[in-house]
């Protein structure tokens, strides 16, 4: 791994256990600045740990960070303000309004007093300034968590789980604050359990489990290295199910009452077939996604 | 790219943060988030009032506690009885009827006139009140044969209360409670904010800003001290209404560095309690389990002087006793400052030693 000047977080060969249990176990990797960085996860997989320890909230028992150039750990006064953190909890003063809670985390790094609206007016709460964050919904607290995160204006930003358990609207709403960041030229790592979210909306993904980097790269070149096969269904009746068996590419032929379903490596001459039969009715063209390597490289088994 | 960050971070960042300005900003948060809490404000304020006015009311009617006598029948034996102003007199029309109440627990004891015959009957089980009715009725009596036989006393004695003022329940109860109340808010507000801000990451979240962990734990100390002047302020208001008649002495201003150093040594024993509690119940539990016997031992709720020789010994390791000591020298007693001196020294050594201690156990975190 080169250690690039233009590098933002340069992780290499942390190791971390708890006890008996191996946390993180020889995690190496690096952010470019401006990057939208995604670590991906069973729960348990090492997601967290490897967060904390390039934020340096933790000591690696063993291997070294470079944050933004310097060693987060010991608690490293100088890189503080120019990273903004947003925990898995809210991690918000009682009692407090969205608007206040901006403001004391603001005071504490030294910001214009202004800051606190303008935040508000970027993640959408501007008309919640006087809402107490006990009356704020779940999807508003993540917002405003991350507001928090970013109301000093820090040029890394670390983000801990922001959409979990958030409903699809306040995930969609999410997504755009998220999206406001990266084009505000902010270096972003995030974690998640969405893979639809994170094929979205990273860079790059590394996809972790016990411990360890099982995958890293953009997520479109880790679906294509998967080489999975595509799926193209189509309403029942248009078209003999011998017929779509003889189509070129064809590997095999699937008939239920709501589709007929034709699995291919070579999607593109089966679908010129079917324009040239005239049977694209309810065409649909199921590709492999994100999760598909996901549940391919960390298994299908249960994880509680 | 690079550039552009750097010119917008420049931007937000016109101020580099400073001691003071974080100071400021928690101070304000932690105010906010006390005044803005009802359970709190209950419990810290309004629940130590309750027992200044429950006990207040309480054992200020202690003077008038009279003892209750059954009478039957009447003449100059029953009235100068009543005159005494010592007994509560309730009548029964029989000897029968009262020797039943007495037996039952209703009176403990009877006095029955018939001519020239007085019977007394007493509950053995009472010593005190059968003491008492024996000496009435013996002296009443006695009194009554002399003037019958037209004797002059020989001896006179001559009876005259005296008013102590430290004696006055109020004014042992002002102190005491207060001592006790300062120190339950000190040590829940320090014990119940590490736990909630370990909890709900709040702690990790500061330790990730450029804030001092001493502007952290000054801003925090120096609402508890906020909050204990204002528990001093209204219990002492209170106290001094008429009704329960606290006489302060000209020396009360001693107390204000009294409930500073007394918030200081109790807020740095809710550390400790805080750095060893998980959960919110768990550590009102091991406050309460501090703070209460240690009020009961340091005389908070009593006049210490009423316990046994060991137990005033003992009490004397606890920071709560000085705090006691000190607050009814100068606000009752009318002390100076030489009376605060050892208080003040004492409260300083545990805050120093506790919060030592607590420094050593502190965690930002569960983990």
């Amino acid at each position: 791994m080169t250690d690039h000047p233009s590098d933002a977080l340069v992780v290499e060969d942390i190791h971390m256990a708890y006890g008996d249990v191996r946390a993180v176990n020889g995690v190496s990797f690096s952010v470019r600045q401006g990057e939208f960085f995604g670590i991906l996860g069973p729960n348990g997989a090492g997601k967290t740990t490897t967060l904390e320890i390039s934020e340096g909230l933790r000591k690696p028992d063993a291997g070294s960070v470079r944050l933004l150039g310097e060693s987060p750990w010991p608690r490293n006064v100088r890189l503080l303000p120019r990273i903004g953190v947003q925990l898995q909890a809210s991690a918000f003063f009682e009692k407090l309004t969205a608007r206040e809670q901006l403001e004391t985390f603001g005071d504490l790094y030294g910001c214009p007093p202004g800051r606190a609206m303008e935040m508000l007016e970027m993640v959408g709460l501007a008309e919640k300034a006087n809402t107490p964050d006990n009356k704020l919904s779940g999807g508003q607290r993540q917002r405003l968590s991350i507001a928090c995160a970013l109301v000093h204006d820090p040029d890394i930003v670390f983000l801990d789980e922001p959409t979990a358990g958030l409903d699809p609207q306040s995930r969609r709403n999410l997504w755009d604050v998220l999206r406001e960041i990266k084009a505000r030229g902010k270096t972003i790592i995030y974690t998640t359990h969405y893979m639809d979210e994170a094929e979205t909306l990273c860079d790059r993904v590394a996809i972790m489990d016990h411990g360890k980097i099982l995958a890293l790269d953009a997520p479109a070149a880790l679906v294509r290295d998967l080489d999975a096969a595509t799926r193209v269904s189509l309403t029942p009746g248009i078209l003999p199910e011998e017929e779509a068996r003889r189509l070129p590419g064809a590997e095999s032929v699937d008939t239920d009452e709501i589709s007929l379903t034709i699995t291919t490596r070579t999607p593109a001459p089966v679908l010129t077939a079917l324009a040239e039969r005239q049977a694209l009715d309810g065409l649909q063209v199921r590709t492999a996604t994100l999760e598909d390597v996901f549940l391919e490289l960390t298994g299908r088994e249960y994880r509680a | 790219m690079t550039v552009t960050n750097e010119d917008v971070g420049q931007q937000a960042r016109t101020e580099t943060p400073s001691s003071s300005h974080s100071f400021k900003a928690l101070s304000r948060a932690a105010f906010k988030g006390f005044i803005r809490d009802r359970a709190t404000l209950f419990w810290t304020i309004l629940f130590p009032l309750m027992f200044l006015v429950i006990f207040g009311l309480l054992f200020n009617d202690g003077g008038e506690n009279k003892t209750e006598l059954g009478v039957v029948g009447d003449g100059p034996v029953i009235t100068a009885l009543e005159k005494t102003g010592a007994v509560e007199i309730t009548e029964f029309d029989s000897q029968d009827a009262a020797l039943t109440a007495v037996q039952e627990g209703d009176v403990p004891g009877y006095v029955a006139v018939d001519g020239d015959t007085v019977t007394v009957r007493y509950a053995a089980s009472n010593q005190a009140s059968a003491g008492v009715i024996n000496g009435l009725v013996d002296g009443v009596v006695n009194n009554a044969n002399m003037q019958a036989a037209n004797v002059q006393p020989r001896f006179t004695v001559d009876a005259q209360q005296v008013e102590d003022s430290s004696l006055e329940p109020i004014q042992y109860l002002t102190p005491g409670l207060l001592a006790w109340a300062v120190a339950m808010g000190a040590v829940f507000g320090s014990a119940l904010t590490l736990v909630v801000w370990r909890k709900n990451q709040v702690l990790r979240r500061l330790r990730l800003a450029p804030v001092s962990p001493l502007a952290i734990l000054s801003s925090r100390l120096t609402v508890s001290i906020g909050i204990a002047f204002v528990q001093a302020f209204v219990f002492i208001a209170l106290a001094l209404l008429p009704v329960f008649g606290l006489q302060l002495s000209g020396q009360w201003y001693l107390a204000v560095p009294l409930v500073a150093l007394g918030t200081l040594a109790f807020f740095a024993i809710g550390m400790l309690v805080g750095s060893f509690s998980k959960t919110e119940e768990s550590a009102s539990g091991a406050a309460n389990l501090v703070v209460l016997p240690m009020a009961f031992l340091s005389g908070s709720f009593f006049p210490i002087d009423q316990t046994p020789e060991w137990l005033q010994a003992v009490s004397m390791v606890l920071p709560m006793r000085h705090l006691n000591d000190g607050l009814s020298a100068v606000l009752v007693r009318g002390q100076g400052l030489e009376a605060i001196l050892l208080p003040c020294g004492v409260l300083i050594a545990f805050a120093v030693v506790v919060g030592f201690i607590a420094s050593r156990v502190f965690t930002w975190d569960d983990a």
